[in-house]
């Protein structure tokens, strides 16, 4: 049996009307104490207004293997990118 | 230290002193108000505020030797988490301790600053409870004097949030958000421990125990708590027994575990009276600063 606690994903939510990102883990035997782990291992430094925690298992990852496949086709779709259009001054946050 | 069970409590100076004088409000008439000749240390001028500068002692000094203990846990904790939630308490209490001892330096009018206050005060000077000074032990030990302690000090910065003094009130109102955090995350952790495995359970019984004896004197009330009271700078603790005895037992509870058998109280760390333990702490503490009185960093 695996003694070490679980590992858990933590996203901090910089300031209101961000979106949470993933800034890294940590261990923890349950959610309320990854909750815990989260604040004093990650926003001591005023990082952050708000926290998500996810057990790390129940992520569900891309193959690598399967790079070539899923992002290579992308490379050439420039048009797929809004650099045609002009974003107005006040849209924050693109 | 794991595993180590409470000592027996004979030879704690605080007992005689408490069966002298009673404890509680009787007893403490019979200390004087004022520095006696024999105390260590310079004499605060006529004039100065001693009921002030000893209100602020007390609060600085719980702070400082809390924090000074969960320091020690500094690359011990059981994972680098609980090592960062522990250093971060300590923090916490550190930043406390330097705003009061600050202040008390300035109330006693004698050039003394907080740092002066920390490190170059005697064991006889400190005004720290007993609860404080409290070995580590193991994680449950020092996870059950953290929930007994900061339950205890959210409550008394609640009240101290409208002290007449300034200091005090701007330093609590601020502190108490910290010893809230404090007193959660101890408190998950004695309900995990309590309801976890055996060992755990164990441990944190025999955790409990040890620190079970020192919670009466964080309600005892000298006639100097009783005057920085009256003069609206200090709180009277006794206001808020009740629900700290109700908000404990709602933490044993959800634990599954039973309050430890009352044990004859250990009292006299407000008038300077300490185990062996805080002269240890105090020699790690304070061995830098004293041996090397220029050092910066």
């Amino acid at each position: 049996m695996n003694k070490d606690w679980p590992l858990w994903e933590v996203f901090v939510r910089a300031k209101g009307g961000m979106s949470h990102r993933h800034v890294g883990s940590v261990h923890a035997p349950d959610a309320e104490i990854a909750l815990r782990h989260a604040r004093d291992t990650y926003t001591r430094r005023m990082e952050g207004v708000s926290l998500w925690v996810v057990p790390s298992a129940s992520i569900t990852a891309s193959d690598p293997a399967d790079d070539a496949a899923n992002f290579d086709p992308a490379q050439d779709k420039i048009y797929r990118h809004p650099t045609f259009y002009d974003i107005p001054d006040d849209v924050k946050h693109i | 230290m794991i595993g180590t069970e409470p000592q027996s409590s004979p030879g704690f100076p605080g007992e005689g002193d408490h069966a002298k004088h009673g404890g509680g409000v009787e007893g403490a008439g019979a200390r004087p108000l004022h520095h006696d000749a024999s105390r260590r240390g310079p004499p605060p001028r006529s004039g100065e505020d001693l009921v002030l500068f000893e209100t602020l002692l007390r609060l600085g000094d719980d702070s400082l030797i809390l924090g000074q203990r969960l320091g020690e846990w500094c690359g011990h904790a059981p994972s680098v988490e609980v090592d960062l939630s522990l250093a971060n308490m300590g923090l916490d209490l550190i930043g406390q301790a330097t705003h009061f001892l600050n202040a008390a330096g300035a109330a006693e009018g004698q050039g003394r600053d907080g740092d002066a206050l920390a490190f170059h005060r005697d064991v006889l000077d400190f005004r720290n409870c007993w609860l404080v000074e409290q070995p580590n032990g193991d994680f449950a030990q020092t996870m059950a004097r953290m929930l007994l302690f900061s339950t205890w000090q959210e409550m008394l910065f609640g009240h101290l949030e409208g002290s007449k003094d300034a200091t005090i009130a701007a330093v609590a109102a601020k502190a108490v958000k910290e010893v809230r955090y404090h007193a959660e995350l101890s408190a998950e952790w004695v309900i995990r421990l309590g309801d976890g495995t055996q060992e755990s359970r164990r441990r944190m019984a025999a955790g409990l125990d040890w620190m079970w004896r020192f919670v009466p004197e964080l309600f005892e009330t000298d006639a100097l708590a009783l005057e920085a009271a009256e003069r609206g700078i200090g709180a009277d603790p006794r206001k808020f027994r009740d629900d700290y005895d109700a908000r404990i037992g709602a933490v044993l509870a959800e634990a599954t575990l039973e309050a430890p058998r009352e044990q004859r109280p250990i009292l006299g760390g407000r008038r300077g009276h300490h185990g062996e333990h805080l002269g240890h702490l105090l020699a790690a503490m304070q061995y830098l600063p004293r041996t090397y009185p220029d050092a910066t960093w």
